[in-house]
């Protein structure tokens, strides 16, 4: 289980702090996949960030904190200061554009090797990670190439390799499949659905397409503006969401042998500088009361496992 | 429906090729981004024509054709039943400009990060329809409007002050100032999120209604293809390979290859089945294969699409299917 | 105009300067370039404010002149220099093709001539007869050039961008488009070349003294740093005249950078940034 402890995480900027993720409070049970959604500049590449460990100025963990649920070497529970070490073998990343992580002018082969321990039999890790990656529908010689030398839809499979190949118990992937054609985006979801069935680790997974979450994830998170509005189980999310905007971002596009008439969600985001009070949905909500605009709704769960920030959860839009 | 007079030619395009010559003097690759391709879409009335396909399909070098960005290797190309690209083809500028208008895949490229984007709209009334300043200043406020802005929302302002909608909205107003008779919109909803395309999708059938204006719809995403156009055409490895009314095509696909877009598409309602998939071979050794471009990915591929490019098969419903087993 | 602190700095450095260099030479009657006019390596006093050269000059007069001249020759051969560098880099760029190639293969060959053996060459022909002017015209043959393909390569990129097909659609014609859609990307580095070469301007016509190829009569920054360096001004503890022109040289570029970098600011926050 991993558990999200009230996280406020904050960006150091010319202009001041701004709080990009606010208040998150969760538990995420092991070996699940779960979807994170919303528009852009809602924080899920931010809560990935921190969930990483990634915490670099100047982004900052100004409060609280993150249980993993598993110990490290000595024994002590890991939290997010102590997560660094165990980054590729306990916990990984997948980012949007592989060209981004790989360095081009390294064979592949080095790169997986870069962050072994010294003393380690590099030879035999190779041999591994060459039969590994016939498991993911590549030649075994795709790790001597040069990052350019391959597809997008294959290196793309190289950053999952690297990934999983030491079995981690956590996966963040950011928008893995984002840039990638639609048949190869396929590919790549089924196999990381595969080797989850396999290794059974928690999955958390970054995508503004809500089709892809559909078909993928078993619970889903939707953020907006630095704060969680709702979190359950996808199939309930989709069929029943709680929250008017999570119903807005599913109806937002078409569906082919649809023919009814959709609309975009209108407005924008609120700036995060501005003094935010009340519910910060309220602009663009058709439910919006007085009430909500003075008072920020707060993070109930409503149904068993289903959570949501509203005070008319469930009503109709 | 109304009709607008005479039927009129919205796209045409004749063995249009466009052949790119890669790598160094031993080691010349030709990539055919665009490969014989023959369209011939004709109506009487606006209408929304999507090509769709992935990336290496040549959808975005057609329209770089069509826009006269740039020259094709050979063949022609008429658009509005004006010529704009052929072997020695050099069309009118203003008669060009005001059929012709583009919206871009970037919004934030769309603009110099320099200059107020008022002025582009400006510049486009005076320069393209001639206008003096007071009709232009209500000419933007019009197509402004249109868009769901105003002139005031816009006027002085720098692109950084907008959001990616937002400027993808002024662009289509710019691109309407000349009343022109087709707009090409490569990708034009790509990089906006997915929550908010929509908006600008949506705009496109108001305008087609409100304009007489035609759209080529450049995409790689089916679902809004299936939601704005009356045809599409499916392009692969620069050949087209399924072309017809669009919502038949899309619910009833016939092509092998339209077949596997349309299954694997992650849509909401509807679970994948997991089967295997094959994935496409090294580009440049596809782009320079002789027959069907896709039999080594094809589950019905027979000996005879190794070497014979399959013809266009037309069908009761009015479509075109190349393949040699449609 | 509202101004931040740097160009407020700036700007004070150089006004300094330039009012100063060119209006203190009123008060002045004695030439200072005349030799013994004083007693020699005399410290500072309030009648020499920074004392006596070996030659009996005035430290303090001749910096002023030597600003003066510095100036005038570093910003007339920098606006002749960044404006020939921009037009041709520019047009190149942007027209491309057969053009480009023409004008780069000329542009290379000014580059790659060196430019000290073809000076020494032409100093042994001219024998220390060069106006100053002559110097101004052969610093702007060789200095023209790099800035050239510089700003070549960005309008070379910037031509593909599709805010440039964008003018196009809006009717806007070539010349439009390179000055009014790809010149203003290309404005900043302009604006640092400029001041760059106003140094490399100073620095060369030092060197250029050196050889002989420049009147080192005529006072400017290299020809005081000339002097002062032949006659061991470090050596002979004549601090003030080899420390004067490089903190005067120092504080000039300062100004410069001070004001460009203000400047650059000053448009960004015009444009709506943050």
């Amino acid at each position: 289980m991993i558990k999200l402890n009230n996280l406020v995480a904050k960006y150091t900027t010319v202009r001041g702090q701004v709080t990009a993720v606010e208040g998150v409070n969760l538990e995420i049970p092991d070996g699940t996949i779960v979807g994170i959604a919303g528009e852009s500049g809602c924080g899920k590449s931010t809560l990935m960030k921190v969930i990483y460990g990634d915490l670099a100025y100047p982004l900052e963990l100004a409060e609280g904190g993150i249980q993993y649920g598993f110990p490290d070497a000595s024994g002590a529970e890991v939290t997010s200061k102590t997560i660094q070490k165990e980054w590729f073998r306990r916990i990984s990343y997948i980012p949007q554009s592989s060209m981004s992580s790989l360095n081009p002018v390294i064979r592949i082969r080095k790169q997986f090797v870069d962050f072994l321990d010294a003393g380690t039999n590099e030879a035999e890790v190779l041999a591994g990670i060459r039969e590994y990656v016939q498991k993911l529908d590549l030649p075994p010689e795709a790790i001597d190439a040069y990052p350019h030398e391959l597809s997008g839809g294959m290196r793309q499979r190289i950053m999952v390799a690297m990934a999983t190949f030491f079995q981690p118990a956590i996966i963040l992937a950011d928008e893995p499949t984002t840039a990638l054609d639609v048949v190869v985006q396929k590919g790549i979801l089924m196999l990381l659905l595969d080797l989850q069935e396999e290794m059974q680790n928690t999955i958390l997974f970054v995508s503004h397409d809500m089709g892809v979450h559909y078909q993928i994830t078993h619970k889903m998170l939707i953020m907006y503006a630095a704060k969680v509005v709702e979190f359950g189980d996808s199939e309930t999310i989709f069929a029943k969401p709680l929250h008017p905007y999570t119903k807005m971002l599913t109806e937002s596009l078409p569906t082919i042998g649809d023919d009814h008439l959709r609309q975009g969600v209108s407005g924008r985001p609120p700036s995060l500088w501005d003094d935010l009070k009340g519910c910060r949905f309220a602009d663009r909500c058709p439910l919006a009361t007085e009430l909500c605009k003075h008072e920020e709704p707060a993070f109930i769960e409503y149904r068993l496992g289903h959570f949501a920030a509203c005070h008319y959860a469930g009503d109709n839009v | 429906m109304t009709t607008n007079g005479a039927m009129k030619t919205v796209l045409q395009t004749e063995n249009l090729n466009k052949v790119y010559r890669l790598g160094g003097l031993f080691n010349r690759v030709r990539i055919n981004a665009l490969d014989d391709v023959n369209l011939n879409i004709q109506s009487d009335e606006p209408i929304i024509v999507s090509v769709v396909g992935e990336s290496g399909s040549g959808k975005t070098t057609l329209a770089k054709v069509i826009l006269r960005l740039i020259n094709p290797s050979s063949g022609k190309a008429i658009v509005s039943d004006q010529l704009v690209a052929g072997p020695g083809v050099k069309p009118v500028k203003e008669a060009f400009l005001r059929t012709v208008q583009p919206i871009f895949q970037n919004p934030f490229e769309a603009f110099s990060s320099y200059r107020p984007v008022d002025l582009y709209l400006l510049e486009t009334a005076t320069r393209v329809n001639q206008m003096s300043q007071a009709d232009a200043e209500s000419a933007i406020d019009e197509a402004l409007t249109s868009v769901g802005l105003t002139y005031a929302d816009v006027r002085g302002k720098y692109p950084n002050q907008f959001s990616g909608g937002e400027l993808q909205r002024i662009s289509v107003a710019r691109a309407l100032i000349p009343r022109p008779s087709i707009i090409i919109a490569d990708e034009p909803v790509s990089m906006i999120d997915a929550s908010l395309r929509m908006n600008i999708i949506n705009l496109f059938l108001t305008l087609k209604q409100d304009y007489k204006t035609s759209f080529l719809y450049i995409t790689h995403d089916l679902a809004t293809a299936y939601y704005v156009s009356d045809y599409i055409a499916v392009m692969y490895r620069g050949t087209i390979v399924e072309y017809g009314p669009a919502k038949s095509i899309l619910t009833d696909p016939q092509h092998p290859y339209t077949q596997l877009l349309l299954d694997s598409i992650p849509a909401i309602g509807r679970k994948w089945q997991r089967q295997p998939i094959k994935l496409s071979d090294i580009e440049s050794k596809e782009f320079q294969m002789t027959g069907c471009r896709f039999h080594n990915r094809c589950p019905i591929a027979e000996e005879k699409c190794t070497h014979e490019r399959p013809p266009a098969i037309k069908k009761a419903d009015g479509r075109e299917v190349y393949c040699h087993f449609a | 105009m509202k101004m931040n602190n740097r160009l407020r700095i700036g700007l004070t450095i150089l006004a300094i300067f330039v009012f100063g260099s060119l209006i203190l030479p009123f008060f002045n009657e004695v030439d200072p370039t005349k030799h013994g006019t004083y007693p020699k390596n005399m410290s500072i006093s309030a009648e020499h404010l920074l004392g006596t050269t070996s030659l009996g000059q005035d430290t303090f007069w001749f910096l002023v002149y030597a600003i003066r001249n510095s100036l005038m020759l570093g910003v007339t051969v920098s606006i002749f220099t960044t404006f020939i560098a921009g037009s041709v880099g520019l047009l190149s760029g942007y027209i491309g093709g057969w053009t480009d190639r023409a004008i780069m293969t000329l542009t290379d060959s000014v580059i790659a001539i060196p430019l000290f053996p073809i000076l020494i060459v032409l100093a042994t022909l001219v024998r220390g007869n060069t106006s100053f002017w002559t110097v101004g015209i052969i610093l702007v043959i060789f200095g023209w050039a790099w800035g050239a393909r510089t700003v070549r390569s960005m309008a070379l990129s910037l031509r593909e961008r599709e805010f440039i097909s964008m003018a196009k659609f809006s009717g806007s014609t070539t010349p439009e488009i390179v000055f009014k859609e790809v010149f203003p990307y290309v404005y900043a580095y302009m604006v640092v070349s400029f001041i760059n070469a106003i140094l490399w301007v100073i620095n060369t016509e030092a060197g250029l003294a050196v050889i002989g190829l420049s009147k080192v009569e005529i006072p400017t920054l290299g020809s005081i740093i000339f002097w002062a360096l032949s006659y061991n001004a470090l050596f002979t503890g004549q601090y003030t005249w080899i420390i004067a022109p490089v903190v005067a040289t120092v504080l000039l570029f300062l100004g410069l950078f001070l004001t460009s970098t203000g400047y650059n600011e000053l448009f960004a926050a015009r444009r709506g940034h943050a």
